[in-house]
C-alpha cells in the first residue's frame, strides 16, 4: 500500500501528460537560440556568395590595398579597416571614462531625487536617431571643434604627429567624438546596472576597514564591477564598429590613411551607405559586399579578442578582490 | 473574434469594390525624383485609372531592376554601357525626360562672382591649384580681390549621377583629368573631402572658408550658394541657369539611341556643366495593358508634362528633341 501511494505522484510527473510543457519550452528556446545563430550564418554567406568576384580578383590584396577607383574597377579597404578601427577606439577611449564616472556618480554619490530624471535623460541620448547626431555634428559640433578645441589641442599638442596638418573640421577625430556621444548611453546604463548590482555588504565592509569614499569606490566597488564595466564597453565598441550615418557625416569621407587625427578618413559601413546605391558593375558592388564581409569578420574578430581580454583580467581582478 | 471576422470579410469587400486601378512601378535615378512625382501627381488627375510608384533608389538601383524586369520602366543620370545593355533580355530603349545643371560654389571672403574655365577647375579638383590668389584663377578675375587662402576641395561622397555629370565635364576639358581620374559616379578623388548628399556638400561649403565644391542648380538656388560663371565651348563665361541648360541642349549631337553627353556643348550662350537624365523602357512591352497605360503616359509627359520642368528647376528638351523623342514613344510595341 505504501510503495503504491509513493509510485503515484512520481509516475504522474513522469507522465507524458505532465511533461509536454517542459519539452515544448525546451524546443522554443533552442529555436529561439538557434535563429539568432542562423541569422548570422546566412548573413555571412549571402556577403560571401555575393563578394565571390571581388575574392577571385583579388584575393589576400584586398585587405592591404589602399586603392579604392571604381572607374578602373582597383578596390582595396585597408583605409576602411583603419578608420572603422581608429574611430571605433577614438570613440571608446573618449565615451568609456565619461560614461563609467557618470554611472559611480548616479549610484554613489548622486542625492536620490536627483538620479531618475539623470538617468531619463541619459536614456533619451540612445533614442536620438543616428541621422539627427550627424546633422547637428555638421552644423553644430564641427565648427565649434574647428575653431576652438582643435585650434587648442594644434597649439598646445600641435609637436605629436596625431595633432599635425591642416584643420578642416570634419576628420577622423570628429568622427570619434560623434560616436563616443552615441555610445555614452549604453555604456552608462549598462555600468550603472552593474554597480547596482554590487552588494552593499562590500562597501561596508571596506568602511569597516577604516577605507575612504574614494578607497570603497576603488576597491570594493569598482573591483568588483569590473568584469561587468568590460562588458559595457565591449556592447558600445559593438556599435561603434558599426555606427553609419552619422559617422559619415563628419568623418570626411576619404579613403586614406594620416597620421593626424585632424585628416579625414572613412569607415567600412559609411562606404557601403554611400556607394551601394550607384554601385552597377558587378565588380564594383562584389567589392562593396565584401567590404560588409570584412566588417562582419572585424566586429566578430574583436569581440572574440574583447572575451580573450576579459577571461584574463577578470583571473587577475577576483584575486585582488580576493 | 466575430467581429474581427467581420471587420476582415468588409476589408475583403472594400477591396474588391474599388475600381480595378493599375499600379505602374518605376525605380532609380534620384535627380529626377521631384520631377517625376509631380508628372505622375498631375497625371492623376488625367486617367485616374492608373497609379504610378517611383522608388528614388538612385541611378545603379533603376538600372539594375529595369534589367531584371522587377519595375516597368527606370530611371538614370548617366547613359547604360552597352555590356549593361546587353544584360538586358530584350532591347531597351533610353527615354531623356529633363536636363540639369551642375553649378561650382565656393566660399570666400564676401564671395564675389567668379569666373572660371575648365582647366583651372580641373586643375583645383586635381589638387594642382591650392591657393585662392593663384595666378590661374587670378587671371581670369581681373579687379576681384583674391585672398592668400587655401583651397578646400569639397566633392559628393556617396555615388551620384551629379558627380558623374561633373567628372564627365572635366574629363572633356582635361586631358590630365581623364587619364588619372575619368568619369563614373563615384571616382577616386585626388583631392579634398566627401560630403554627403547635396546637403552634406552644400554645407561643407558654408562652413569652411575658402571651399569649393559642385551641388545642382536647383540646389544651390534655394539655398542662396553663390555659384561660378563658367567657360564654355566658345569662349563666353556662362552663368548656369535654364535657358543656358536649354542652350546646350540644343547644341548637343544627340544620336538616335538619345544616349548623349551634353558637357560642353557647342553654342554661344550653351553652359558647359549639365547632363540629361532618362526613363528606361522595353521596346516590347511585356503587359498588353500596362505598356498602353505607360505609352499614353509618356506622350503625356513629352507635351504637357514639359510645361512643369522648368518650375522644378529642369530644363525641358527643346521642339526638335521633343518631337524625336515622341516619335521614338511612338515605335514602342505592347
Amino acid at each position: 500500500m505504501a510503495s503504491l501511494v509513493e509510485s503515484v505522484p512520481a509516475s504522474a510527473l513522469r507522465s507524458p501528460g505532465r511533461r509536454w510543457p517542459d519539452g515544448s519550452f525546451r524546443l522554443l528556446a533552442i529555436l529561439a537560440a538557434a535563429t539568432i545563430l542562423a541569422l548570422i550564418v546566412l548573413v555571412g554567406w549571402v556577403l560571401y556568395i555575393g563578394s565571390g568576384d571581388s575574392i577571385h580578383k583579388f584575393g589576400w590584396r584586398f585587405l592591404v590595398s589602399s586603392q579604392w577607383d571604381p572607374v578602373t574597377e582597383i578596390y582595396g579597404a585597408l583605409p576602411f579597416i583603419y578608420g572603422t578601427l581608429l574611430s571605433s577606439v577614438i570613440a571608446l577611449v573618449i565615451a568609456v571614462p565619461l560614461g563609467v564616472a557618470t554611472a559611480l556618480f548616479l549610484t554613489e554619490m548622486a542625492p536620490q531625487w536627483m538620479r531618475q530624471p539623470v538617468v531619463t535623460v541619459i536614456e533619451m541620448l540612445a533614442a536620438v536617431p543616428s541621422v539627427i547626431f550627424g546633422l547637428w555634428g555638421i552644423f553644430v559640433m564641427i565648427p565649434w571643434l574647428r575653431d576652438h578645441l582643435f585650434q587648442w589641442l594644434k597649439s598646445t599638442l600641435g609637436w605629436l604627429p596625431l595633432f599635425s596638418g591642416p584643420v578642416y573640421g570634419v576628420s577622423m577625430l570628429a568622427g570619434g567624438i560623434i560616436v563616443a556621444i552615441m555610445i555614452l548611453p549604453i555604456i552608462t546604463s549598462v555600468s550603472r546596472e552593474i554597480l547596482r548590482s554590487v552588494p552593499n555588504l562590500q562597501r561596508e565592509a571596506a568602511y569597516a576597514l577604516g577605507a575612504t569614499h574614494w578607497e570603497v569606490i576603488r576597491i570594493a566597488v569598482l573591483g568588483y564591477a569590473r568584469r561587468g564595466i568590460f562588458g559595457a564597453a565591449i556592447l558600445g565598441l559593438g556599435r561603434a564598429l558599426g555606427e553609419t550615418m552619422a559617422v559619415t557625416m563628419v568623418i570626411g569621407n576619404r579613403p586614406e590613411i594620416s597620421r593626424s587625427l585632424f585628416a579625414p578618413g572613412y569607415t567600412l559601413a559609411s562606404v557601403v551607405a554611400n556607394e551601394f546605391t550607384e554601385a552597377s558593375s558587378p565588380m564594383y558592388l562584389s567589392s562593396l559586399m565584401e567590404i560588409g564581409l570584412v566588417l562582419l569578420g572585424l566586429t566578430i574578430l574583436v569581440n572574440v579578442l574583447a572575451q580573450i581580454m576579459l577571461r584574463t583580467l577578470t583571473g587577475s581582478g577576483t584575486r585582488k578582490v580576493a | 473574434m466575430k467581429s474581427l471576422l467581420t471587420l476582415l470579410s468588409f476589408a475583403a469587400l472594400g477591396v474588391a469594390a474599388a475600381p480595378a486601378q493599375m499600379l505602374i512601378n518605376g525605380a532609380g535615378s534620384t535627380f529626377a525624383a521631384p520631377l517625376y512625382t509631380k508628372w505622375f501627381s498631375e497625371y492623376a488627375k488625367v486617367d485616374p485609372s492608373v497609379r504610378f510608384n517611383y522608388q528614388a533608389i538612385g541611378s545603379g538601383g533603376g538600372k539594375k531592376q529595369i534589367t531584371s524586369e522587377t519595375v516597368d520602366f527606370g530611371g538614370t543620370d548617366g547613359p547604360m554601357s552597352d555590356a549593361e545593355l546587353a544584360a538586358a533580355p530584350r532591347p531597351l530603349w533610353h527615354i531623356p525626360t529633363a536636363a540639369g545643371a551642375v553649378v561650382v560654389s565656393y566660399n570666400i571672403p564676401g564671395n564675389p562672382a567668379l569666373k572660371l574655365d575648365g582647366p583651372t577647375l580641373a586643375d583645383i579638383f586635381l589638387g594642382k591649384v591650392t591657393k585662392w590668389n593663384d595666378p590661374e584663377i587670378a587671371g581670369q578675375n581681373s579687379g576681384v580681390g583674391l585672398p592668400n587662402a587655401d583651397i578646400v576641395v569639397v566633392h559628393r561622397s556617396d555615388g551620384s549621377g551629379t558627380t558623374y555629370i561633373f567628372t564627365d565635364y572635366l574629363s572633356s576639358v582635361s586631358a590630365e583629368w581623364k587619364a588619372k581620374v575619368d568619369k563614373g559616379t563615384a571616382v577616386q578623388w585626388p583631392a579634398g573631402l566627401g560630403g554627403k548628399g547635396n546637403a552634406g556638400v552644400a554645407g561643407q561649403i558654408k562652413q569652411s572658408t575658402g571651399a569649393i565644391g559642385y551641388v545642382e542648380l536647383a540646389y544651390a538656388k534655394e539655398n542662396n550658394l553663390p555659384f561660378a560663371d563658367i567657360k564654355n565651348a566658345a569662349g563666353a563665361y556662362i552663368t548656369p541657369s535654364i535657358e543656358s541648360v536649354v542652350a546646350a541642349l540644343a547644341g548637343a549631337t544627340i544620336p538616335d539611341d538619345f544616349r548623349f553627353s551634353m558637357v560642353n556643348a557647342p553654342g554661344d550662350t550653351a553652359y558647359p556643366i549639365a547632363g540629361a537624365t532618362w526613363m528606361l523602357v522595353y521596346q516590347q512591352q511585356k503587359d498588353h495593358d500596362k505598356g498602353e497605360k505607360l505609352v499614353q503616359f509618356l506622350k503625356w509627359a513629352f507635351t504637357d508634362g514639359q510645361k512643369l520642368a522648368s518650375a522644378l528647376a529642369y530644363a525641358p528638351l527643346p521642339d526638335a528633341v521633343q518631337a524625336r523623342v515622341l516619335d521614338r514613344i511612338n515605335q514602342i510595341k505592347y
